[in-house]
Formats: structure tokens, C-alpha cells, sequence
């Protein structure tokens, strides 16, 4: 499902160099749910990003469903986070001021998905969320556990290869923490590849894998 | 990313912030506003010029005293005293000028005539009979002036409409009445009818006709007279007969260089063009200091959308994770840009076409709706938003998702 192998990534900032990602090696099957942990300038939210097709590796390569991601262009690259990625944001990334279905629907208006259909696909996801009755609340009405409900939904509705977590429970409170990774171990259950960055111990115990990084590189 | 979602969500955008939105929009308002007004009304007062010019009848040759050329001032037009009731009678009867069907000569001054407390300044114009027939006048009431009226320096008075409602508060009335004119009693006879059109050039409704020798020897104490008007039986004719009049008054005022004429012949159709000129050249100066307020509110509209784009970095940086490729989210920007435009340019034309209307109405215009200038509004405005809205789109477009998302 996904491979990477030897990926390097170089931060350049006004001649001086920083290497975030040092020859990362690995390799993540289908249904599996993974979480990848690591101190702060570890190098996690760079291989986050690589992973979520946001971002290219400066050597190395990054293989997902079979197909190269290390070199595409910026559209391809879209189209990859659109049609085969779903992100969850630590903190939330919801359009401010716009009701929890068309945020979930956002994704399928950039795949063209027709009108009709979207409100559909969108409704049940919201409703397997627990949020069946809230739709048309706007995200800055919903407390920070629902919005992040929202924002699973919405990785959700277009059946992505994998889902991709950063930090998913690092602004809610212990009690809508629970909620939340729930959901994950249910979607886990489901069959669903997911890929989650944490630097809480309590919240990487629910992946049954867990991939550690320091200084850019795997210490497992 | 289909196009009734863009525009909607751009709809919702720009709803966010009403205040600012407005204030963009006000800007193309002002600009669009401006341009439609100028035009229409520059259109409108060179309909005004002609229409006044062919009420004046299109056979017209009028003759001047003093020459002019363009560019050549030798002396003022119309105030050299070198054309006399003479020289227009010889047009008439001379056997050099053929094609003529009617002369007149006329003297003007502007002078304030009264009746009982209301008084009038306006032009008095002394005429002959043939005035009448030459410059299309028609009556409302009464008669107008008679070759007897003329050959006894009668004190009576042909009134236009407009000094008629001026003296006496209608036109009805002022047959039959006195008024006076430089402390010299005269008896108004009759009232025209009006003719419409005013704005440049004199108003031919607010004049006063006397008998054009009472006017010179009574009340302005001169031999001269101001102008000739001469109606030319064919219109094709036109030039023909105008260098007729020339040779002759050239022979008559014994000038032996035709360049050195101490008079001037031209035609209603000289004037049109030359005041379609100037009418053309003012509007489109006045069109062009609109168009730069135009090119100010579409900086503004750029500005906008600069801040728009700071401030909304992070929906960018969202939208793009989700799969927003370059191209919609450049749509995204550029619909948002085009839908403040266009519809500053539509209330630009609302407001646009109010104010040439009451402006039109207050100082007397036809009113003329430029349905080309409205379309160019429009599709101006649009082109502003695109123009204007797409180094800020492109900018939107370029943000780095990873950045973006990044962005507090």
C-alpha cells in the first residue's frame, strides 16, 4: 500500500541546511493503522507531509497505491490528496462560518462529484460520525470534539487509500479525545489504512504499530 | 469544480464582509456611474445642437462681418460693421446670385426688457419680414412682423416663448401688451411657437423680434447690420450660391484679395460639424478622466483582493490539501473579483443613468440612453475584474499548501 524508501528531505534556509528526513525506510499494508511518534523537529511533520502529497522529498522515493508520488506535478499532486488521502488536522481546518455538510461536501466539489450526490455522500458520513442532527450547523457552532467529527467525515468521503492524522486529539480535552480515536479504531476495524502522528504515548496505543523518529530518522 | 459551486461560494465570501465588499464595489460604482453620465450626456447635447440647427432650417447660408478662419483671428467674428441692409438686398435682386430664395438681415444685442415689475434680460433681435420665412418660424399667436411695421419703424415685438412666459406668466396673454426695452415702449403682436432644444448656442425660444429698422435706428443707433441669412432655394445648390454671395460682396466692399473678405459665408452644415467637434472632443476628455476614476476603483478592487488572500491564506492552504488544484483556486478568486466589478458596474449604470436623466431634465437635454455604452460598462467592469483580479488569484494559487496550512 504504501512504500517509501530512502527518503530524504533538505531544508534549505539562507545557505545553511537542514536535514529533516534522513534515508526513511518503510513500508505500511493495507488496514493497517499505524502511529508514527517523535519529539518535536523529529522530522514527523516533514514525512507527514511527503505522505500527504503536500509536500516532495528531496531524494528517495514515495510509492502509494503502486504509483510514484515523489515526482509528480502540483495538479497531480492535488488530485493524489483529493482522490486517495484524507487528512485529519490537529486542529480541525474547517471553513470558519459554513455548515458541517459543505465542509464535508468541499472534497467532492473538487472531484466534480455531481450536486445531488454529494449531499448524499456527505449526509451519511456526517451521520456515521454522530452528527446526523447537526448538520447545518455552522463549523464555529459545533465544539471542538464535534468539529473534529466534521473533519473526519470529510477524510472520509471520498474513500481515500489512507487517512492521514496529524495530532487529531492535540486541541480537544481528554473526554472528546476518547470520542475521537473511537472513531478511528472503529474506522481501523472497518479495514481503512490510517497513518496518525502523536507525541502522547496514551493516544499511539491505540495504532498497532508504531514507528519512532528522532533526528530524521527511525530509532525503532 | 463546477461553476455554479464557485460562484456561489464566492457569493458567500464576499458576503463575510459586507462593509468591505461595498466599498470595493463603490469604486467601479463611481467610475462605471461617471462614464455612462458623460456620455449620455455629451450624446445629448450634440443631439441638442442639431436639432436647434436644422430647426433653423438646413438651406441656411448665414453671412458675418469679420472673417474667420480657424486658427485666425483677424478680428472678432460679428463685430466688424462692414455689412449693411444693402448688401443683403443686392443678394436678393443682383443677377450674379441665382438659387436664392430668401434674405434676411438681422441685428442682435443683448438687452433687459420689462413688463410691468418682471423684467427679462435676453437677445433682441431686429429682423425683417422675411426672417420668417427664412428661419422656420412659426407662430402661436398673433402675427409677426410686416413690411409695413419695418418701413415705419414701428415699436412692436415678436416674443419667444420662453420671454413671453418670462414677462407675462404664460404665452397666451402677451398678444396685445406693452413691454419695454431700454426705457423705448414696444407692443407685443405676437408670441412663436416654440422650438425646442437649448443648452449651446442660444436658446431661439428666449429672444425678442422687432423690425429690424426700429431696432437700428431707435434703440441701437447704427447703419450696420449683423448678420445675413440667406435661404437657398435647393440644398444642392449650397456651395454654388454661397461663392456667388462672395463674389459679390468682395466686388461690393471693393476687396481685390478674396483673402482679405471682411466677411465670412457659412452654412447651418459648417457649424453642425464644427460644434460636433467640440462637443465630440469634451466628451470624450470628460470620458477619459472618468475612465481613470474607473482605473482607480479597479486598483482598489486589486487591493482588496490582496488583503482578501493574506487574510484567507489558511482556507487557501485547506482547500488545496483537499484537493483544489491551481486553476480553481485561481476561478475562485477571479469569479470573486469579476462578481465585485460587474456588479459595481451594474449599479454603476443604475446610478449612471438616474443622474443623466435628472441632469438632462434640470438643464433642458434630450435625454439620450447609450445602450453601446452601457453594454461597454459592463463588459468594462468585468474586464477590470479579471484584470485587476488576477495577480491576486495567481498569488492565492501559488501559496504553498504545507505554508498555508502552516499560516496563523
Amino acid at each position: 500500500m504504501i512504500s517509501v524508501s530512502r527518503l530524504s528531505k533538505i531544508y534549505r534556509t539562507d545557505g545553511s541546511e537542514t536535514l529533516a528526513l534522513d534515508d526513511v525506510s518503510f513500508k505500511v499494508g493495507k488496514g493497517e493503522f499505524v502511529a508514527i511518534m517523535g519529539p518535536s523537529g523529529s522530522g514527523k511533520s516533514t514525512l507527514m507531509h511527503i505522505l500527504g502529497a503536500l509536500d516532495t522529498p528531496t531524494s528517495g522515493t514515495y510509492t502509494l497505491d503502486g504509483e510514484e508520488i515523489s515526482k509528480l506535478t502540483d495538479d497531480e499532486l492535488a488530485k493524489i490528496r483529493n482522490q486517495k488521502i484524507g487528512f485529519v488536522f490537529q486542529s480541525y481546518n474547517l471553513l470558519p462560518r459554513t455548515s458541517a455538510l459543505k465542509n464535508v461536501m468541499l472534497p467532492m466539489v473538487y472531484a466534480g462529484i455531481p450536486k445531488e450526490k454529494r449531499r448524499e455522500v456527505a449526509e451519511k458520513f456526517l451521520k456515521d460520525v454522530g452528527l446526523g442532527d447537526r448538520i447545518n450547523h455552522l463549523s464555529n457552532q459545533l465544539s471542538g470534539g464535534q468539529q473534529q467529527r466534521v473533519a473526519i467525515a470529510r477524510a472520509l468521503v471520498m474513500d481515500p487509500s489512507i487517512i492521514l492524522a496529524d495530532e487529531p486529539t492535540g486541541n480537544l480535552a481528554s473526554a472528546q479525545s476518547e470520542e475521537i480515536m473511537a472513531i478511528f479504531q472503529k474506522l481501523h476495524k472497518d479495514g481503512r489504512t490510517i497513518l496518525m502522528i502523536t507525541h502522547e504515548p496514551e493516544i499511539a496505543k491505540y495504532a498497532k504499530r508504531t514507528i519512532r523518529l528522532r533526528d530524521g530518522k527511525i530509532v525503532n | 469544480m463546477d461553476f455554479q459551486e464557485l460562484i456561489a461560494s464566492s457569493f458567500e465570501a464576499l458576503g463575510l464582509n459586507k462593509t468591505r465588499t461595498a466599498l470595493a464595489t463603490l469604486g467601479i460604482i463611481i467610475g462605471i456611474a461617471a462614464v455612462i453620465t458623460l456620455i449620455s450626456l455629451g450624446q445629448a447635447s450634440q443631439k441638442a445642437v442639431e436639432s436647434q440647427i436644422q430647426a433653423l432650417g438646413s438651406n441656411l447660408l448665414t453671412v458675418i462681418s469679420g472673417s474667420f478662419r480657424p486658427g485666425d483671428f483677424r478680428s472678432a467674428s460679428g463685430t466688424a460693421t462692414t455689412l449693411t441692409l444693402e448688401d443683403a438686398k443686392s443678394i436678393l435682386s443682383s443677377g450674379k446670385v441665382t438659387g436664392v430664395k430668401n434674405v434676411s438681415a438681422e441685428i442682435q444685442r443683448r438687452e433687459a426688457a420689462t413688463a410691468g415689475r418682471k423684467s427679462a434680460n435676453t437677445a433682441v433681435v431686429g429682423v425683417l419680414p422675411s426672417y420668417k420665412a427664412v428661419r422656420n418660424v412659426t407662430m402661436e399667436s398673433g402675427v409677426f412682423i410686416s413690411e409695413s411695421d419695418n418701413a415705419s419703424l414701428a415699436k412692436v415685438a415678436v416674443l419667444g416663448p420662453t420671454t413671453a412666459s418670462d414677462l407675462f406668466g404664460d404665452t397666451a396673454s402677451a398678444a396685445g401688451k406693452s413691454i419695454r426695452i431700454n426705457k423705448i415702449s414696444f407692443t407685443v403682436i405676437g408670441v412663436t411657437q416654440s422650438k425646442g432644444g437649448a443648452g449651446f448656442g442660444g436658446n431661439q425660444d428666449d429672444t425678442i423680434l422687432i423690425p429690424l429698422s426700429t431696432a437700428q435706428k431707435q434703440l441701437f443707433g447704427v447703419t450696420y447690420v449683423g448678420s445675413v441669412s440667406i435661404e437657398v432655394a435647393d440644398a444642392k445648390q449650397m456651395d454654388a450660391v454661397r461663392d456667388q454671395i462672395g463674389y459679390l460682396l468682395i466686388s461690393r466692399h471693393k476687396i481685390s484679395d478674396p483673402a482679405n473678405a471682411d466677411f465670412t459665408i457659412f452654412s447651418q452644415q459648417d457649424v453642425l460639424s464644427t460644434i460636433s467637434q467640440v462637443t465630440g472632443t469634451f466628451t470624450a476628455l470628460l470620458s477619459g478622466i472618468a475612465a481613470i476614476s474607473l482605473l482607480v476603483g479597479g486598483i482598489g478592487i486589486m487591493n482588496i483582493m490582496l488583503v482578501t488572500v493574506v487574510e484567507r491564506t489558511r482556507e487557501i492552504g485547506l482547500r488545496k490539501a483537499l484537493g483544489a488544484t491551481k486553476r480553481a483556486v485561481v476561478s475562485q478568486f477571479l469569479i470573486e473579483s469579476v462578481i465585485l466589478t460587474i456588479a459595481g458596474g451594474l449599479l454603476g449604470m443604475i446610478l449612471g443613468t438616474v443622474l443623466s436623466f435628472v441632469i438632462s431634465k434640470l438643464i433642458n437635454l434630450p435625454f439620450v440612453l447609450n445602450l453601446g455604452s452601457i453594454a461597454l460598462a459592463i463588459g468594462v467592469s468585468g474586464g477590470i475584474g479579471i484584470l485587476f483580479g488576477w495577480y491576486p488569484a495567481r498569488k492565492a494559487a501559488n501559496l504553498q499548501p504545507i505554508e498555508a496550512l502552516r499560516y496563523e
